[in-house]
């Protein structure tokens, strides 16, 4: 039994079938990939994971417990962070706030009345924050307005926004698109780090086949909203079926 | 101090201090000059707008400044706290202590129903919910409630009322265990007259209570819960926050201050009537807290001040005034300038306010507390000449959205 267990899941957008029977294992502790050509579904599929959206049939367990039904907050309660294909953070405030946030979530969970203290005086809260902005090397801007960050840097906080949560699942929608070949090769390095530092299981959808076998561990092909294989990083290059899926994209 | 940074501190004790002294700051010109008698705000029952308004405009602040949901029927709170105060005067006696306490408590309940309804949609809708809200509670007031509220003549207090705790000699207005609201000392010096009102202090120390626990509020993990609701909603789900029940706390105190508010205008003058509740009223919150600036802890009390004295002082002038100011021009001239300026004056008030919003909303977009920073920065700039201003570009501090 892995971490995470996806069984018949289907979803129809109108006439589209954007999941067609997904079943997906990710163990524990696992670096999972997930590939397959653009509008192959896999947005979609990190979207029912969340409770962005609720598929029209099958079933979603995480951690022994069924996440379908229940509000993103509640999900991410359950030790599932997210990294959205377009980083979603807090443009309007402070890079240190954006990270004081979690971890508020994860001390005081999903609410808390806490009208009356000042941010200034939580000594934990900010030395977690503090801690996490070094880990992805942006302590220096930690007082710059998040919007006023590069696109990499956006990038990177919103995962260091997820990692202080210390989740048990951590899903990455394309945490490379967009970046410089050094930023990519930082990240990289970040995931990998992270991943040597605790126990983590990390499900990532990637376009960038450097990325994928850097770090994945069990690949799955995504087409047309199907699986279509699932296998080691050595067994998926020339993988038959994966070369068709990728014909007239970027060489497997 | 007081658990407030310096900057905070320093902002609270001036608004302390203007608020304490404004009895005196507001009284500039001598009673019986032409200046005073158009331009001196020094008296109660302005003051009392003053600072009512701006507590308000303070509460008002709590909900869209800090998340941007922009309530339009905010009005309805004020008059649900009149009305629970006139019936405690009503019911019990004259001490504004019960009736202050059933005032929030009153519009606490309201806002929790409300609250509920209204932020199940957010943006424009919640905006239009809560309009329809408080148009429905001032339509029921002046139809089916009326055995409630009295209807058109409005709530008042009436000789043979059960006032179940007054005794023999208690005073039959207003007051705080005896100190009657509307008494007050007069200080006459040379041609100057400053009054000092019990109701006026009172007032001013809510608002003052109130602005200090503003802005224990901003600087709260709960004000930065709200202010991350405002910049991201859908991040702050998938972060594992509930944002509901934090929109409904944000919601409930903003109400509970324009209760308070409510409470204390009936504390001033034991009537109420519906039309407290009616959009403009609402509106008029609104204008006074983009006039003064959004999401700034000062802007409200500054917009709720600029539109009273506005309201009170530019009403009062007249074609004779005018023609009394310019006096010594040539003739043509002087009827020339009466003439574009009668539009603005008078019953034109809002004539005035109208253009000064609009010179506000284009060009300070963050309210007057912007024009000030502004200036600030243009004088600051001046004196240290070409100090380089690099550390502003770009960077917020952590813990000081600006006042
Ligand atoms: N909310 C939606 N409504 C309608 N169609 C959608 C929606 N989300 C995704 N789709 C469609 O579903 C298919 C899969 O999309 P997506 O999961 O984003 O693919 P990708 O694998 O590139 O991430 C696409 O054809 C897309 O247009
Ligand atoms: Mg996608």
């Amino acid at each position: 039994m892995g971490i995470l267990e996806v069984k018949g899941v289907n979803k129809r957008f109108g006439g589209l079938q954007a999941l067609g029977d997904v079943n997906l294992s990710v163990a524990e502790n696992t670096v999972h990939a997930i590939i397959g050509p653009n509008g192959a579904g896999k947005s979609t599929l990190l979207n029912v994971l969340v409770g962005k959206l609720i598929p029209d049939s099958g079933s979603v367990m995480f951690d022994g417990q069924s996440v379908l039904g229940r509000k993103p907050h509640e999900i991410n309660q359950m030790g599932i962070s997210r990294v959205f294909q377009t980083p979603e953070i807090f443009a309007d405030l402070s890079v240190m706030e954006n990270v004081m946030i979690p971890c508020f979530a994860r001390r005081d969970g999903a609410f808390r009345m806490h009208a009356i203290g000042s941010v200034r005086n939580e000594g934990d809260i900010i030395a977690q924050a503090e801690a996490i902005l070094a880990d992805v090397n942006m302590l220096a801007k930690r007082d710059m307005l998040a919007s006023a960050l590069s696109r990499g840097d956006k990038r990177r906080l919103e995962m260091a926004m997820c990692l202080v949560q210390e989740p048990k699942l951590l899903l990455l929608d394309e945490p490379t698109a967009g970046m410089a070949r050094a930023d990519t090769n930082n990240t990289i390095d970040l995931l990998k780090e992270i991943k040597e530092k605790r126990d983590i299981t990390m499900c990532i959808i990637e376009h960038d086949m450097h990325v994928v076998f850097s770090l994945a561990e069990r690949i799955t092909v995504l087409a047309q909203g199907t699986p279509l294989v699932e296998e080691t990083p050595e067994n998926i290059k020339g993988h038959p079926k994966v070369r068709e899926a990728y014909l007239g994209e970027a060489q497997v | 101090m007081l658990g407030l940074n310096s900057r905070d501190f320093k902002l609270l004790m001036i608004v302390i201090f203007m608020t304490l002294a404004a009895p005196i700051l507001l009284n500039p010109f001598p009673v019986d000059s032409a200046l005073g008698e158009s331009f001196n705000a020094g008296y109660p029952a302005l003051m009392q707008r003053f600072v009512i308004f701006g507590l308000l405009a303070v509460g008002f602040n709590i909900l869209f400044g800090l998340t941007g949901y922009l309530s339009f029927g905010h009005a309805a709170f004020l008059g649900v706290g009149s009305y629970a105060a006139v019936w405690m005067f009503k019911l019990l006696s004259y001490n504004i202590i019960p009736a202050m306490l059933a005032s929030v408590i009153v519009a606490a309940l309201f806002a929790v129903v409300i609250g509920y309804v209204c932020l199940r949609r957010s943006g424009i809708y919640f905006s239009i919910l809560t309009l329809a809200f408080a148009q429905m509670s001032y339509a029921l007031a002046y139809s089916v409630l009326s055995p409630i509220t009295n209807g058109e003549t409005g709530l008042q207090v009436y000789a043979d009322d059960p006032q179940v705790l007054m005794s023999a000699g208690d005073p039959v207005v207003p007051h705080l265990f005896g100190w009657e609201m509307n008494s007050s000392v007069t200080w006459n010096v040379g041609g100057w007259q400053f009054v000092f009102q019990n109701g006026y202090y009172l007032a001013a120390i809510c608002m003052i209570i109130g602005f200090y626990i503003s802005i224990r509020i901003f600087r709260s993990p709960f004000g930065l819960m709200l202010r991350a609701i405002k910049s991201n909603q859908t991040r702050m789900s998938y972060t594992g926050m509930n944002t509901k029940p934090y929109m409904l706390a944000a919601f409930v105190i903003s109400g509970m201050y324009a209760g308070v508010a409510g409470g204390l205008m009936s504390a001033m003058d034991p009537l109420t009537g519906a039309e407290r509740m009616f959009w403009t009223a609402s509106g008029e919150i609104v204008v006074m807290a983009i006039l003064g600036g959004v999401g700034t802890l000062i802007g409200p009390v500054l917009g709720a001040g600029i539109i009273k004295y506005l309201e009170n002082i530019i009403s009062k002038i007249n074609s004779d005034i005018l023609h009394n100011w310019f006096a010594f021009m040539p003739d043509w001239m002087d009827n020339l300038l009466v003439n574009i300026l009668y539009p603005f004056v008078g019953k034109g008030w809002h004539l005035t306010l109208g253009v000064l919003f609009m010179v506000v909303v284009i060009f300070l977009p963050g309210g007057l507390v912007q024009g000030g920073q502004k200036l600030g920065a243009l004088f600051s700039r001046k004196s240290k000449s070409s100090d380089s201003d690099a550390t502003t570009a770009g960077t917020a501090n952590t813990n000081t959205p600006a006042e």
